[in-house]
C-alpha cells in the first residue's frame, strides 16, 4: 500500500484551514479536503486540525467518525461505492457487483493490497431511475452494465485518471416525464425577483400565503408562515437554508432541480433572503450529489455576476444575500433539519436539540433559520413569477399545486413526474406504464408500503402524505427483498443517538433475517410487532419515529410474506445458526465426524 | 396426596454455583420434596432427561454439548427454568466472547506456560466449543427466569413456592432480585 | 415565580415556567427512572428511560418543558414495560456481566434493570469486542459498560471544561472515545477528582483500589430501590469516589 509523506500532513492543513478562515463550522470542508489529498483522513490530520482550530482532537475525531464518506483508514486510489437501494437491487446490482469485485480482485469495504482500489456499498445515491449506479472517487456512474464494469476495471488497472474516463460514463440522465407548472414553460433568472421587489416584502409573503405552498420535504408546514416566523423573530442575522439532502431511497426529484433548474432554486433561496432579512443563505448539498458541485459554483457565480446575488442585488441598496453550498458527507439523518444544522455548524449530524424552540426561531449558530427543501424554493420563485392563482387554482383543498413525484422500478417509463395534488395512485402508475403491480413503496424507506386495495388513494397531505419517492414493484418481486433492504437501510443510518433506534434497528435486523433464512415463526412476528412499536413511541426524531414503518406496514398488508416462511413445528428457533457455531472449533481440530455438528 | 411433580436440573455452562445455592435453601427442601421429585440431576446420576413437569438449568452455551442437553430439557419439560446469571446472558464464561475462538483456544493449548506436547485437543469424545457462549434463551424458549450469580436460597424458595403455588406471574421483591 | 400545575398519576404537581417534567418530579420527590438525565447538567434525552405518556402521547420527562394542565402518567404497567425493553436493550448491547462488575450494586443501569422488572435481557446479544484502558494511574474504562449517555462528555465539557471525552462513530457502531492522539486516558489532563470521574451511572469509568471498599451485598441498590434513594450521585454527593 502507498504510505502517505506525513509531512505533507500539517503544511497541508494550515492550507485548508486557512481557505475556510479558520472556521470551525466548515470543519466537514476541511475534512473533505483532506481526505480528497490523502484517500482518507490521517491521525495526523486530526491533530493538526485540533491544534489549528483550537477544538479538542477527539471532537474532530468524532466528526470524521460519524460521516460514512469520511474513512479514517486509508482507501483506494479509486474508491467506489455501490449504491444499495432495492430498485438497483432489482436492477442487477447484487450480481455486477460481485462482478467487479470478482474482476478487481478485491474484497468488499477492505482496499486491494496494492492500495488501488476499494469496492464498497452505500444507501441509495439518487440513481434509481438508472441504476445501478455507483460512485468512483464522489462522481457518480449510473446504467452500469456488465460491459462498462469491464471497461471500468481496465481503466483502474491502467491507472488510468477519472478526467481521461470517457466522458459519457459520467452522464446522469434527467428522465423528465411530465411537466406542469414547476417544470413546465421558460424562466429567465431574476425575474421572480424583480416582481418581488416591486410588489414589495409583505405582498410578496402574501402572495406565497395566498398560493397555499406547503413545505416539500415531507413535513408540510405553511411556508408563508415559516418564512413570517422567521422574519418576526428578532436577532442580528438570519439565515436560510436550502435542504438538498434527499435521502429518501428512491428519491431524485432535487437532483433534476438543481441539474436542470438550480436557478428557481437559488432565487427561491435569495427571495426567502430578502423576506426575512437574511443576508447568508447555504445549500445543504448531499454528499452523494458531489458531481453537482461545479455546475452549482458555476450557477451561483453567474447569478453573481449578473447582480441576482452579493451586495446590492438588482441595484436595490441593502439588498445582499449570498450562498455557500455545504457538501454532507453521508448520512440520510442529515436530511432532518435539526441534523442538517449541526452538520452545517460542523458537528456530528445528530438531532441533538429538540424543539421547540424550532430551527425558524433558533437555527444555525442559535439564529432564526428557514430551512426548506430544493423544491419549495423553486416552488417560491414559480409562485412569484405566475401569481398565486395559477399555483392554487391546481391540488386539493388543504394540498395546492403540484408535486414532483420520483419514479422507479417495475415500469416502462421511469423519471420525474410533475402532478397536481390529489393525483391517485392508479393514475400515477398508468402515466409510467406500471402492469401487474403488487406493492408501491411511497416516501422512501420512512414512508408507506401501499397495496393494490389502496391504489385509488389520492396523494395530497389530506390523504397519502408523499415525499416524492414512488417505488414500485410488480408481481414477480419478492417483497422480504425489500423489507431486508429497509432493515440495512436504517441498521446503517441509524444515528445511534437514541437507545430505541439505535439498538432496536439492529435488534428488528436479526429478526428478518430469522424470517430469510426461514426460522422465523409466530413468535418472531409477535416480537418484531412489539419491538416495532417500541421503536416507533420511544425514539427520539423522526428517524426512530418511521424506522419501523415498513415492518409494521409489510406485516399488516402482506402477512403472508412472513407467515409463508413460518418455521414449522417448533415453537421457537434459535436466534443464530447452531451448526455455523461450531465453525470457528471444526476449523481448529479440523473435525468432521457426526458430533462435530449441531 | 397429589401426584409429585416430576423436576430435572443440570449445569451447562455454569460452575454448579446454583445448584449449591438450590441446595442453600436448607431444610425447605424437605417441604420441597413434599411435591415434587427428581428425574435427571447432579444428585440423582439419571443420564438423560424423560417427560418431566419442570425443568431447571443453570449455566450458558459454551459448547455442542450443553446444546444437545438443553434441547433434550425443552423437548421433555412442560416449564423450563433458567436459573442464574449464566443462564441469562452467558454469566462470567461470555468473557471470552471479547476474544476469538482461536485466541482462547491458543492461549489454554499451545502458549500456556507449562504447556507439554502443545495441541489444540481433537478427540471426538470432547464437544465443540461454539464461537462464542450465548444464554439459553436465545436457543430455545424459556419460561421462567430467575436472575442472580448465583440466586440466593431464599430467591429460589420463593420463587419455587409461588411456581408449585400456581402462580404464573412471578415478581420477586427488591430484595431477591440480583443480577450479581 | 408563578406557580402552575400539571398531574403526574393523578396526583398535582406544581411547577414553574421554564421546568422540564423531570424538575417538576424531582423537586416533588417523585422518582421518574433516567440514565442519561443529571440535574446538574442540560437535559440529554438519548437513553429515552424517561419516557412518559403526557396527554396520551409518548415523550422523555427529562427534555420536555412542563405546560399547564399536562396530564402525565408515569408509574402505569405499559411505561414499565416500554422501560423494561429498553433497559433491556442496553444490556443486550454492551456487555453487561454483573458478578464480575466492580460497580454491581452501585449501578443505576442495574438498580433501574431492578425497579423495572428485568429479570431476563430478552434481546438477542450482540457481544460487542471492546476495550478496557486501565492506563490512567487513578482511572480505568472499560468500554464494555458504557451506555453513550454522554455524562462524562457533558462533565468534562461542562464542569471540568477539559473536552476528556466525546462520541465517534454512528449508529450502532457509535463509541465513546477519549481526548488524545493515543486515544489512552493517560495522555490526556483527566484526574480522579473531575467531576467526569464521579458521574458515570454504569461500571464503565472506575475508580482504582476502590473495588471493594462497600462489600458486595451492602451497596446501595443492595440495600435499597432506586425509586427511594435515586441516583449515586444524589445519595452520596461528597463521597462518590468510594462508589465501589
Amino acid at each position: 500500500m502507498s504510505s502517505i509523506d506525513l509531512t505533507t500532513v500539517r503544511p497541508a492543513v494550515q492550507a485548508i484551514v486557512h481557505a475556510y478562515h479558520g472556521k470551525s463550522t466548515h470543519l466537514l470542508q476541511m475534512l473533505w479536503r483532506v481526505q480528497e489529498k490523502y484517500s482518507y483522513i490521517p491521525e495526523l490530520a486530526i491533530d493538526s486540525l485540533a491544534g489549528e482550530l483550537n477544538l479538542p482532537r477527539a471532537q474532530i475525531a468524532g466528526v470524521a467518525g460519524f460521516y460514512s464518506f469520511f474513512h479514517q483508514q486509508p482507501r483506494g486510489q479509486y474508491d467506489i461505492l455501490f449504491s444499495d437501494n432495492i430498485i438497483e437491487q432489482m436492477q442487477g446490482k447484487v450480481e455486477l457487483m460481485a462482478y467487479m469485485l470478482k474482476k478487481l480482485g478485491v474484497q468488499c469495504g477492505q482496499p486491494r493490497p496494492d492500495g488501488r482500489v476499494t469496492v464498497d456499498n452505500t444507501s441509495c445515491i439518487g440513481m434509481s431511475d438508472q441504476g445501478p449506479a455507483i460512485l468512483i472517487n464522489g462522481h457518480t456512474i449510473a446504467r452500469l452494465t456488465k460491459s462498462r464494469i469491464d471497461t471500468i476495471v481496465d481503466l483502474i488497472n491502467y491507472q488510468v485518471t477519472l478526467a481521461e474516463w470517457p466522458k459519457e460514463f459520467f452522464e446522469v440522465h434527467s428522465n423528465i416525464q411530465r411537466k406542469h407548472i414547476l417544470l413546465g414553460g421558460y424562466f429567465e433568472a431574476g425575474s421572480a425577483l424583480q416582481v418581488m421587489l416591486k410588489k414589495g416584502a409583505d405582498l410578496s409573503l402574501a402572495e406565497l400565503g395566498h398560493s397555499g405552498l406547503r413545505g416539500c420535504g415531507g413535513a408540510g408546514f405553511k411556508t408563508e408562515s415559516k418564512w413570517l416566523i422567521c422574519r418576526n423573530t428578532p436577532a442580528d442575522e438570519h439565515i436560510v437554508i436550502c435542504n438538498a439532502d434527499e435521502g429518501e431511497p428512491g428519491t431524485f426529484k432535487d437532483r433534476i432541480l438543481m441539474q436542470r433548474y438550480a436557478d428557481l432554486m437559488f432565487e427561491g433561496m435569495t427571495l426567502c433572503g430578502y423576506i426575512i432579512n437574511a443576508k447568508k443563505g447555504f445549500l445543504y448539498l448531499r454528499g452523494e450529489y458531489r458531481f453537482l458541485l461545479e455546475s452549482l459554483e458555476a450557477v451561483l457565480d453567474r447569478r453573481r455576476k449578473d447582480g441576482l446575488l452579493g451586495d446590492n442585488i438588482l441595484d436595490t441598496p441593502g439588498f445582499s444575500f449570498d450562498i455557500e453550498i455545504h457538501l454532507g458527507a453521508g448520512g440520510y439523518i442529515c436530511g432532518a433539519e435539526i441534523a442538517l444544522i449541526e452538520s452545517i455548524e460542523g458537528n456530528r449530524g445528530i438531532p441533538r436539540r429538540r424543539p421547540p424552540p424550532f430551527p425558524v426561531t433558533q437555527g444555525y449558530l442559535g439564529k432564526p433559520t428557514v430551512v426548506n427543501n430544493v423544491e419549495t424554493f423553486a416552488l417560491a420563485t414559480k409562485v412569484m413569477v405566475d401569481g398565486a392563482e395559477r399555483f392554487n387554482t391546481l391540488g386539493t383543498a388543504q394540498s395546492k399545486g403540484t408535486k414532483l413525484i420520483s419514479i422507479s422500478g417495475d415500469c416502462d417509463r421511469p423519471g420525474i413526474y410533475e402532478f397536481p395534488f390529489g393525483i391517485t395512485v392508479r393514475e400515477v402508475l398508468e402515466a409510467c406504464g406500471a402492469q401487474e403491480v403488487q406493492a408501491v413503496q411511497n416516501s422512501g424507506a420512512a414512508g408507506y408500503c401501499i397495496s393494490p386495495e389502496e391504489f385509488d388513494r389520492r396523494l395530497c397531505f389530506e390523504d397519502l402524505n408523499t415525499t416524492g419517492s414512488f417505488m414500485i414493484f410488480n408481481r414477480t418481486r419478492d417483497l422480504m427483498d425489500l423489507v431486508r433492504n429497509f432493515a440495512n437501510f436504517f441498521v446503517h443510518e441509524s444515528c445511534g443517538f437514541c437507545t430505541p433506534c439505535r439498538v432496536g434497528t439492529s435488534l428488528l435486523q436479526q429478526y428478518i433475517e430469522k424470517f430469510v433464512s426461514g426460522n422465523g415463526n409466530a413468535y418472531d412476528l409477535q416480537e418484531m410487532a412489539t419491538l416495532s412499536h417500541l421503536i416507533k413511541t420511544t425514539s427520539h426524531c423522526g428517524l426512530g419515529m418511521t424506522a419501523a414503518n415498513y415492518v409494521q406496514d409489510t406485516m399488516k398488508k402482506f402477512p403472508q410474506l412472513y407467515q409463508k416462511r413460518f418455521k414449522s413445528g417448533s415453537s421457537l428457533s434459535p436466534s443464530f445458526d447452531l451448526d455455523a457455531a461450531l465453525n470457528e472449533a471444526r476449523k481448529l481440530t479440523k473435525r468432521t465426524d457426526a458430533s462435530a455438528h449441531l | 396426596m397429589a401426584k409429585k411433580l416430576r423436576v430435572a436440573t443440570a449445569s451447562l455452562a455454569g460452575c454448579f454455583g446454583c445448584h449449591m445455592a438450590f441446595l442453600d435453601i436448607d431444610e425447605q427442601l424437605l417441604e420441597l420434596l413434599k411435591y415434587i421429585e427428581f428425574d435427571r440431576t447432579p444428585l440423582t446420576d439419571i443420564k438423560h432427561c424423560g417427560p418431566c413437569d419442570i425443568g431447571i438449568l443453570e449455566g450458558g452455551l459454551c459448547n455442542a454439548e450443553n446444546v444437545h442437553v438443553l434441547q433434550e430439557f425443552r423437548d421433555n419439560c412442560k416449564i423450563l427454568i433458567a436459573l442464574g446469571a449464566c443462564s441469562l446472558n452467558g454469566g462470567v464464561p461470555a468473557m471470552r466472547n471479547n476474544f476469538t475462538l482461536q485466541e482462547c483456544l491458543e492461549e489454554s493449548y499451545l502458549n500456556a506456560i507449562g504447556a507439554e506436547n502443545p495441541h489444540i485437543p481433537d478427540d471426538p469424545e470432547i464437544p465443540l466449543l461454539l464461537n462464542k457462549v450465548h444464554p439459553i434463551y436465545e436457543v430455545v424458549k424459556i419460561d421462567y427466569f430467575l436472575p442472580g450469580c448465583p440466586p440466593s436460597g431464599d430467591a429460589i424458595w420463593a420463587f419455587l413456592s409461588d411456581l408449585l403455588a400456581g402462580k404464573t406471574e412471578i415478581k420477586l421483591p427488591h430484595q431477591l432480585l440480583h443480577y450479581d | 415565580m408563578t406557580q402552575y400545575d400539571i398531574t403526574i398519576d393523578g396526583q398535582k404537581v406544581s411547577f414553574t415556567e421554564g421546568q422540564t417534567i423531570m424538575d417538576a418530579a424531582l423537586a416533588a420527590g417523585i422518582y421518574i427512572p433516567h440514565l442519561c438525565h443529571h440535574p446538574e447538567f442540560a437535559p440529554h434525552g438519548s437513553c429515552r428511560v424517561c419516557t412518559v405518556t403526557v396527554n396520551g402521547r409518548n415523550t422523555t420527562a427529562c427534555n420536555t418543558r412542563a405546560m399547564p394542565d399536562q396530564v402525565v402518567l408515569n408509574n402505569t404497567k405499559e411505561l414499565e414495560a416500554t422501560r423494561r425493553a429498553i433497559v433491556q436493550m442496553l444490556f443486550v448491547e454492551g456487555n453487561h456481566l454483573c458478578p464480575g462488575c466492580e460497580k454491581t450494586g452501585n449501578c443505576q443501569l442495574q438498580a433501574i434493570g431492578y425497579y423495572v422488572g428485568m429479570l431476563t435481557p430478552h434481546y438477542t446479544h450482540f457481544y460487542p469486542i471492546r476495550a478496557v484502558d486501565a492506563s490512567h494511574p487513578d482511572v480505568a474504562i472499560d468500554f464494555n459498560r458504557c451506555i453513550l449517555c454522554e455524562l462524562c462528555v457533558r462533565a468534562s465539557r461542562d464542569a471540568d471544561h477539559k473536552n476528556v471525552f466525546a462520541l465517534s462513530g454512528r449508529g450502532l457502531k457509535t463509541h465513546l472515545i477519549v481526548n488524545s492522539p493515543t486515544g489512552k486516558l493517560a495522555d490526556t489532563n483527566f484526574a480522579v477528582t473531575d467531576k467526569a470521574a464521579q458521574v458515570c451511572p454504569v461500571g464503565a469509568i472506575l475508580h482504582k483500589r476502590q473495588a471493594f471498599v462497600i462489600p458486595i451485598g451492602e451497596r446501595l441498590y443492595d440495600r435499597q430501590p432506586i425509586n427511594l434513594v435515586g441516583d449515586l450521585a444524589q445519595s452520596n454527593p461528597q463521597g462518590a469516589t468510594t462508589h465501589g
